[in-house]
C-alpha cells in the first residue's frame, strides 16, 4: 500500500499540481461567494420592497375619530320624519358650542371640515335607531376628515410655514383642543376592510375590491377548472396519438406564455362586443382570466396524470375497468392534489392581474359592494392602481395598505397550495 | 395510505364533486347569458382621467343622498370615452362621458351615425396646467415663448433658420432664467393634459417667432409640426399618466420641472411650487379669473336618449350642477375644480336641466 501511495502523493505535491488545486479551491470559494451574494441581494430587495410597503401602509389600517356631543334640537329635526333632518347643522352646532369663536361663514365651513362627511350619516343613523333621542343629546365618536387624520398620524410638518401645509394653524388649534380634552382617538379602521371605494381617503375601503376579486376568482375557477381538467384528461388518456394532437399541445404551451393584456383584448372583443355581457362585471373579468388560467391548468393536469405509474392503470384495466372508470376512479383522484396545487397557483396569478381587467372596463370607481357576478365591481390590484393615481395625500397609505391586503391573500393561496402538496401528494 | 386501499365511498364522492363543479360551470354561463340583456339601473360614466376625480366625487355624493345606486365611473381618457359614448344607444353603452376638451365635430358625426343625435353638453369648470418644481429650488418665472423654445423639437436660430433645438440650459434661452439643465417631465401623447399643453403653450408660443409664422403661408403642415412637436432628445421626459409619480420625482430632483394638473399642485403645495407663467402664479383665484394663461375647460356629455330610461340621470346632472357641488365653496372646489363665473354657472345649470341638445 505504501509503495502505491508514495508516487501518488508525489504527483499531487508537484508545484503544478498544487497550483491547480489552489485554483480549484479558489473557484469553489468564488462560486459560493457569488451564490450567497445573489441570495443576499434578492433578500435585500425583498426586505426593501416589503419594508417600504409596510412602513407606508400600516397607518392605513388606523383611523382618527373625534368625540362630539350632538343635540337633536327641534329646530333641525322633523319629529314626524326623522330621516329628513338637517344633520349637517346638528354637527355644526355641536362644533360651534365647543369653539364659539367661529362665527363667520367661512370659518364655520372650515370648522365643519374637520369631521368626515360620514359624520352626517352617523348622526342620522343614531337617530333612526333610537327615535326617542329627538330633542335630547348624545355623545358620538365621528370619523375625522382626512387632513385631521394626516395631522394625527404625523404626516403634517407642524414647523412648516402655514401656507405650505394643507391644514392651517386655526384648524390645528381646533384639533389640539380635541386632543387635550381626550376627545380624539386613533382607532382600528374597520371601514377600510368592509366598505367600498370612496373619494374621501378616510372612508375608502377595500371591501368592494375584495368582493369583486372573490366573484372574479369564483367565475374563473368554475369555468377554467372543469374545462382545463377535461381537456387534459382527453389529451392524455383518450386522444389518438396523431399529428393534430401535437399541434394542439404546442399551441397550449404557447398560450401559457402569451402576455395577459392579449387575453384582455380577446375578452373585450368576444364577451363585450359579440356576447354583449355587461361592462365592468366580474363575470366578464372572470371569463377573461379563465382563458388566461386555462393553459396553466391543462399543463399541470397533464403533468400530474403523467406522474402516475402505468401499473395502476394497467391493473385497473386488467381486472375489467372501463377507460372512463380508470380515469374517474383511479387516475383523477390520485392526481387531484397536484392538479389542485397547479390550479391554486394559476388562481393566485389571476388574483394579481390588472391589465386584462382594464380592457373589460373593471378599472372603475365602484362604491356599492357587488352582490353577484353581474354587478359592477373592481378587483384588488385595480384598486391599488386607482388609489396610486389619486392626488389626495391620504391615499398614499391606503395604496400600501391595499397592497398588504392583496399580499395576505396571495400568501394564503400559495400557502394552501404548499399544504395540499405536502399533505396529500403521494410519492411513488 | 396506499392508493388502492382508498375506500370506495371516497372515490365516489370525488367524482360527484367533479360533476357538481361541471354543473355549476354550465349553469353560471347560462345565468350570465340570461342577465346580459336585462335593463340596467346604474348610471355608467366613462371618459377623461382629469374629470375622473370630480365625477367620482359627485357620483359618491349622489349615491348617498338619493335612492339611486351609485353611478359607476370609468377612467378611459377623453377620446376613449367619446368613442364608447358614441357607439350607440342601449343599455350596453355608457350614459355620460367626461372630457377635458370639447367634443370634436368628427365625434359628433360618429355619434349621429349611430343614432345619437341629441347630446347635452355641460361645461363644469376649469383646470389649470402647471409647470412646477421642488420647493428646494428657486421659483421659475417664464414667458410662454421661452417655454416653447425650451421644449420644441425644432426652433429658429439667430439667422431665422429652423434647426434642431440646441438649448441645453435654461439660461441659454434667457439670461433671467436659472443656469440649470433643461429637464422637464410631462405626460405622454395619450393624455388629455398633453393635448391641452400642446394647444395652450406650444401652439401659442411658436406664434411669437417670425421665422416660424412665415412658414405658415407656404407650408401649413410643416408649420403645425414645428409648433406642436415636443423635443425627443432627453430634455423632455415622458413620465407616464400618473401625476403623483411626477410629483415624487420632482421632490427627489430639485433641478427638474414637471407638467401636471393644478389639483396635484394644490394637494402637494408643501413639496412643490408652480412656476409663474407670463408673470402670473398658478393659484385658484388666478385660474378662475382667467389671468393664468394655461387653463382649459372641463366638460361632461349626456346622452339625451338615455334620460328617463336609465333611472337617475336627470337627478345626477342636477347634483353635478348644484351650488353645493360645483360652486366656489362646493365640494368639487375642495377637490381642485376651478368653478365657472357665477352667471355662466347659472346659464349652464339651466341648459343642463332642460337637456338642451348640443348644436355645432
Amino acid at each position: 500500500m505504501t509503495d502505491m501511495a508514495q508516487p501518488m502523493t508525489s504527483i499531487h505535491q508537484s508545484d503544478f499540481s498544487r497550483a491547480r488545486l489552489r485554483r480549484r479551491y479558489a473557484r469553489e470559494r468564488n462560486f459560493k461567494i457569488m451564490s450567497v451574494s445573489a441570495l443576499g441581494l434578492t433578500g435585500i430587495f425583498l426586505v426593501i420592497l416589503l419594508g417600504s410597503i409596510v412602513l407606508n401602509g400600516w397607518s392605513g389600517f388606523l383611523g382618527t375619530e373625534l368625540r362630539l356631543e350632538v343635540t337633536y334640537s327641534d329646530e333641525h329635526i322633523d319629529v314626524e320624519n326623522p330621516a329628513n333632518g338637517n344633520f349637517r347643522m346638528i354637527i355644526l352646532d355641536a362644533l360651534r358650542e365647543r369653539f364659539p369663536e367661529a362665527t363667520e361663514r367661512r370659518e364655520q365651513r372650515a370648522l365643519l371640515g374637520i369631521v368626515s362627511n360620514q359624520g352626517i350619516y352617523d348622526v342620522r343613523e343614531a337617530l333612526l335607531d333610537n327615535p326617542s333621542l329627538a330633542g335630547g343629546s348624545l355623545e358620538l365618536w365621528i370619523p375625522a376628515a382626512t387632513e385631521v387624520d394626516m395631522l394625527n398620524k404625523g404626516y403634517v410638518d407642524r414647523s412648516a410655514p402655514e401656507e405650505l401645509r394643507l391644514i392651517d394653524d386655526r384648524t390645528i388649534a381646533w384639533v389640539d383642543a380635541f386632543d387635550e380634552a381626550g376627545d380624539l382617538a386613533t382607532v382600528f379602521n374597520w371601514t377600510f376592510l368592509v366598505s367600498g371605494d370612496s373619494r374621501e381617503p378616510e372612508l375608502a375601503g377595500v371591501g368592494g375590491a375584495v368582493l369583486g376579486s372573490f366573484w372574479i376568482l369564483l367565475v374563473t375557477f368554475v369555468v377554467s377548472f372543469p374545462t382545463g381538467v377535461g381537456a387534459a384528461v382527453f389529451m392524455e388518456e383518450f386522444a389518438p396519438k396523431r399529428r393534430w394532437v401535437d399541434v394542439i399541445e404546442v399551441n397550449i404551451n404557447n398560450l401559457a406564455a402569451v402576455p395577459s393584456i392579449v387575453f384582455g383584448l380577446l375578452g373585450l372583443a368576444v364577451f363585450l362586443n359579440v356576447m354583449h355581457l355587461p361592462r365592468s362585471a366580474p363575470v366578464v373579468g372572470g371569463l377573461t382570466l379563465a382563458l388566461m388560467t386555462l393553459p396553466t391548468i391543462i399543463i399541470t393536469t397533464r403533468a400530474a396524470l403523467k406522474g402516475i405509474p402505468p401499473s395502476i392503470k394497467d391493473a385497473a384495466l386488467s381486472i375489467g375497468a372501463s377507460p372512463v372508470q380508470v380515469v374517474s376512479h383511479h387516475l383523477l383522484p390520485l392526481a387531484m392534489p397536484r392538479i389542485l396545487t397547479g390550479a391554486i397557483i394559476g388562481m393566485a396569478r389571476a388574483l394579481g392581474e390588472s391589465a386584462p381587467l382594464l380592457m373589460v372596463g373593471m378599472v372603475a370607481f365602484v362604491v356599492d359592494l357587488p352582490s353577484g357576478p353581474t354587478d359592477a365591481a373592481t378587483a384588488l390590484p385595480v384598486q391599488v392602481f386607482l388609489w396610486a393615481d389619486s392626488p389626495e395625500r391620504g391615499f398614499v397609505e391606503k395604496t400600501s395598505a391595499a397592497i398588504m391586503v392583496l399580499l395576505v391573500f396571495l400568501i394564503a393561496m400559495n400557502g394552501l397550495a404548499v399544504y395540499l402538496r405536502q399533505r396529500f401528494e403521494i410519492r411513488w | 395510505m396506499h392508493p388502492n386501499r382508498q375506500p370506495m365511498g371516497d372515490r365516489d364522492m370525488k367524482s360527484r364533486v367533479l360533476n357538481l363543479v361541471l354543473a355549476a360551470g354550465v349553469s353560471t354561463l347560462t345565468a350570465v347569458a340570461a342577465t346580459a340583456q336585462d335593463a340596467r339601473d346604474t348610471i355608467r360614466i366613462v371618459g377623461s382621467s382629469t374629470v375622473f376625480p370630480f365625477s367620482t366625487a359627485v357620483a359618491e355624493q349622489f349615491g348617498r343622498n338619493s335612492e339611486f345606486p351609485t353611478p359607476v365611473v370609468e377612467s378611459t381618457g377623453s377620446g376613449g370615452g367619446l368613442k364608447l359614448f358614441c357607439a350607440g344607444i342601449g343599455f350596453e353603452h355608457p350614459d355620460v362621458t367626461n372630457a377635458s376638451r370639447r367634443i370634436k365635430s368628427s365625434e359628433v358625426e360618429r355619434c349621429a351615425e349611430n343614432g345619437i343625435t341629441e347630446i347635452t353638453e355641460v361645461m363644469i369648470g376649469f383646470d389649470g396646467i402647471v409647470l412646477g418644481n421642488s420647493r428646494d429650488a428657486d421659483r421659475l418665472s417664464i414667458d410662454i415663448p421661452d417655454l416653447w423654445l425650451a421644449l420644441a423639437a425644432e426652433v429658429p436660430d439667430t439667422q431665422g433658420n429652423i434647426v434642431a433645438n440646441p438649448y441645453t440650459m435654461w439660461s441659454e434661452i434667457n439670461d433671467s432664467l436659472p443656469a440649470v439643465a433643461i429637464r422637464v417631465m410631462g405626460p405622454p401623447p395619450t393624455s388629455g393634459t398633453r393635448d391641452a399643453f400642446v394647444e395652450l403653450v406650444m401652439e401659442e408660443g411658436c406664434e411669437h417667432f417670425e421665422a416660424v409664422t412665415m412658414i405658415e403661408e407656404s407650408d401649413e403642415e410643416r408649420f403645425e409640426s414645428i409648433c406642436a412637436s415636443i423635443r425627443e432628445d432627453g430634455a423632455f421626459i415622458e413620465a407616464g399618466e400618473n401625476d403623483n409619480l411626477i410629483v415624487q420625482k420632482l421632490e427627489a430632483d430639485p433641478d427638474a420641472f414637471g407638467i401636471f394638473g393644478f389639483s396635484f399642485l394644490d394637494q402637494n403645495i408643501n413639496k412643490i411650487q408652480g412656476s409663474m407663467m407670463d408673470g402670473v402664479e398658478p393659484t385658484f383665484d388666478n385660474i378662475a379669473t382667467g389671468d393664468y394663461p394655461v387653463s382649459r375647460s372641463l366638460y361632461f356629455y349626456v346622452k339625451n336618449a338615455h334620460i328617463g330610461v336609465v333611472p337617475g340621470i336627470a337627478e345626477f346632472v342636477a347634483e353635478f350642477t348644484s351650488e353645493d357641488a360645483w360652486g366656489p365653496f362646493g365640494y368639487l372646489a375642495d377637490k381642485g375644480l376651478i368653478p365657472l363665473a357665477d352667471h355662466d354657472r347659472a346659464a349652464m345649470a339651466a341648459s343642463a336641466s332642460s337637456a338642451t341638445p348640443l348644436s355645432m
